[in-house]
C-alpha cells in the first residue's frame, strides 16, 4: 500500500494532471519571464549609466609655478578625500603633448608655440558611488580651497544630465517592474487557485474525517513551491534564449550585453518559489475557510 | 452522546434551517431522521460535524460543545465521527484500501499499524478481496461499504449516514442498512437521514421527523417528552 506524504501527494499531482500542473508551470514562467526581461533591461542600461559615470571627472588647474613639495603634498591630501578613487597629477608638458596627441584638429596650432598655454591640472576620478553631481561639486569646492588652485571644471551640466537619467531610470524601473510583478502574482493565484478548486473534493473529505488545515496545507505548499522553482528555471531559459538572440542580432554594434549573474539566477528562482508558496497558501487558506 | 437543546439555524442568506430543535439520542441508539428536503436533516447532520454553529441553543456532541469549539478542536471531533455520504465521496486516483488508510493517515495514526487496521474494517465490510481496485471499477453498493469501511476505521463514537442509500438500488440498500445495523450491535450511536420511508417502518428504530425546521415527530420520546 502506498503511503500518502505531502511529497508523494504533490509528485502524484503532477502525474495526475500533468496538463494543469504544466500550465501552472507555464504561467509562473512566464510572468517570471517578462519581470527578468524588464531586469534583464535594466541591468543593461544601469551597466550603460555605469560606463558613462566612469568618465565623471574633476579636473583641478594648478597656477603656473606652484613648487613640486607642494604638488605631491596636494596630491596626497586630495588621494585622502573619501569620494576619491585616483588623482593624477598631469604637468604643462604632458598637457600639451597630450592636446596635440587627441586634439588633431588644433594641430598646426600646437605645433608652432613659443611658450605652453596650458596649465598643469590635478585630474581627479571619484569612487563608483560618488560619481554624481553634489559629490563632484563637493570634491570640487574641496580643491578650489587650495590657494594654487586657478580653476576647477568638473562638467556641472553633463553630470547633472547623468543624475537626472539615473533618478528617472529608477523611478520607470520601480513602477514597471512593481506592475509586472503584481501582474505575474495575480496570474499566478489564479492558476494555483484553479488547481486547488479541481481538488476541492478530496480537500473537503480530508477535513470531514478529521485532518488538520495544517495537513491539507503540506502538499499544495511542496506542489506550489516545486512549480516556483520550475517557473523560475523555465524563465531563466527564456530569458537566455532571448538575450543570446538579441546579442547575435546586435554584435556588430558592438555594445557589450550583461546577463544575470548566479546570484540574480538564484534570485529569480527564490522568487518564483515565493510566489508558488505564497500562491498555495492564499488559495488553500481560502478555500479551507469555505468548505 | 448528542443533545441538541432548544437549537435554531439561519443561514446567512436568511434562510432558516432549524427553530426551536431539542433531542438527544444516547449511547448506542440507531436514528432515523427523516423528512423532505429542506425540512432541517442536512442542518442537523451539519451542526453535529461542526460544519456550522447554532445560531441559537446548544448542540453538545460526545462532549464538545460546537458553538464553542475552537479551530484547533474541531478536527479532534471529527475524528471521534465517521461519515457516510449518498455520494460516497471517495478519492479516486486512490486504491479502495487507501481510501479508507488516509483517514488513518490524516489523523496520525502510526504508520505501521495502518495496513491492518485498513484491512480490518474492509473485511468488516465484506470488500477485503478488493483492496487493491479502484472505485471506479466497483459497484454502487460496493463503493458505499468502501465509504463505511472509512467511516468505521477510526472506530468512531458516533456514525453519521447522510441518505446512504439513496444512489443504490434495493438489493445494495438491504446490504449496506445491514451493515450499518451491524456496526450499531457494536455500542455505536448510528444517525441516519433517509428518504426510505419503507426502510423506517421495516425496522423500528427512533425516528425523528422534521418539517420546515421544527421536529414534528419523534417515536422515542414519551408523552412527557423524556428520551425513551
Amino acid at each position: 500500500m502506498r503511503h500518502r506524504t505531502p511529497l508523494g501527494e504533490a509528485a502524484m499531482t503532477f502525474k495526475r494532471t500533468p496538463l494543469l500542473s504544466g500550465l501552472s508551470i507555464a504561467s509562473i514562467g512566464f510572468s517570471l519571464f517578462t519581470i527578468g526581461l524588464f531586469a534583464l533591461v535594466a541591468l543593461n542600461f544601469r551597466k550603460a549609466l555605469a560606463t558613462l559615470a566612469e568618465r565623471v571627472e574633476v579636473v583641478a588647474f594648478v597656477l603656473r609655478g606652484t613648487p613640486t613639495e607642494t604638488i605631491s603634498q596636494a596630491s596626497q591630501d586630495i588621494s585622502a578625500f573619501p569620494e576619491v578613487l585616483e588623482v593624477k597629477f598631469v604637468n604643462a608638458d604632458q598637457a600639451l603633448s597630450r592636446a596635440r596627441r587627441e586634439l588633431v584638429e588644433f594641430k598646426e596650432a600646437y605645433r608652432d608655440l613659443q611658450v605652453n598655454p596650458l596649465p598643469a591640472s590635478f585630474e581627479v576620478r571619484l569612487r563608483p558611488e560618488f560619481r554624481d553631481a553634489e559629490h563632484a561639486q563637493a570634491v570640487a569646492e574641496r580643491l578650489r580651497g587650495f590657494p594654487f588652485v586657478e580653476d576647477v571644471r568638473y562638467g556641472r551640466d553633463w553630470v547633472e544630465r547623468l543624475d537626472r537619467l539615473r533618478n528617472m531610470a529608477a523611478a520607470v524601473g520601480a513602477v514597471i517592474g512593481l506592475a509586472f510583478a503584481a501582474v505575474a502574482i495575480v496570474i499566478i493565484g489564479v492558476t494555483i487557485r484553479i488547481t486547488v478548486l479541481q481538488r476541492s473534493k478530496e480537500i473537503s473529505i480530508m477535513r470531514l474525517v478529521g485532518a488538520t488545515n495544517g495537513y491539507i496545507r503540506g502538499p499544495f505548499l511542496i506542489e506550489g513551491a516545486i512549480k516556483g522553482v520550475a517557473g523560475g528555471i523555465l524563465a531563466i531559459a527564456m530569458c537566455w534564449i532571448t538575450f543570446a538572440l538579441f546579442r547575435r542580432t546586435t554584435a556588430d554594434t558592438g555594445a557589450t550585453l550583461v546577463f544575470f549573474g548566479t546570484v540574480q539566477m538564484v534570485l529569480i528562482v527564490v522568487f518564483g518559489t515565493t510566489i508558488g508558496l505564497g500562491g498555495s497558501l492564499l488559495s488553500v487558506g481560502r478555500h479551507l475557510k469555505n468548505v | 452522546m448528542i443533545r441538541f437543546n432548544h437549537v435554531s439555524k439561519t443561514y446567512a442568506n436568511g434562510v432558516v434551517g432549524l427553530k426551536d430543535v431539542t433531542f438527544q439520542i444516547p449511547k448506542g441508539q440507531f436514528v432515523f431522521l427523516t423528512g423532505h428536503s429542506g425540512a432541517g436533516k442536512s442542518s442537523i447532520l451539519s451542526l453535529i460535524l461542526a460544519e456550522q454553529k447554532p445560531t441559537e441553543g446548544e448542540v453538545r456532541v460526545s462532549g464538545y460543545q460546537i458553538g464553542k469549539l475552537t479551530r484547533h478542536e474541531i478536527p479532534r471531533l471529527r475524528r471521534r465521527l465517521g461519515i457516510v455520504f449518498q455520494d460516497f465521496r471517495l478519492l479516486e486516483y486512490h486504491t479502495v484500501e487507501e481510501n479508507v488508510a488516509f483517514a488513518l493517515e490524516v489523523t496520525g495514526a502510526r504508520r505501521e499499524t495502518i495496513p491492518n487496521r485498513a484491512m480490518r474494517a474492509l473485511t468488516q465490510v465484506g470488500l477485503a478481496s478488493k483492496a487493491r481496485a479502484y472505485p471506479k471499477e466497483l459497484s454502487g453498493g460496493e463503493q458505499q461499504r468502501v465509504a463505511i469501511a472509512r467511516a468505521l476505521v477510526n472506530d468512531p463514537h458516533i456514525l453519521i449516514a447522510d441518505e446512504p442509500t439513496g444512489n443504490l438500488d434495493e438489493r445494495a440498500t438491504r446490504g449496506v442498512f445491514q451493515l450499518l445495523q451491524e456496526i450499531n450491535a457494536g455500542g455505536t450511536v448510528v444517525v441516519m437521514a433517509t428518504h426510505n420511508m419503507e426502510l423506517v417502518r421495516d425496522t423500528g428504530y427512533r425516528t425523528v421527523e422534521l418539517s420546515g425546521g421544527r421536529i414534528v415527530f419523534d417515536s422515542g420520546v414519551d408523552e412527557e417528552g423524556a428520551t425513551r
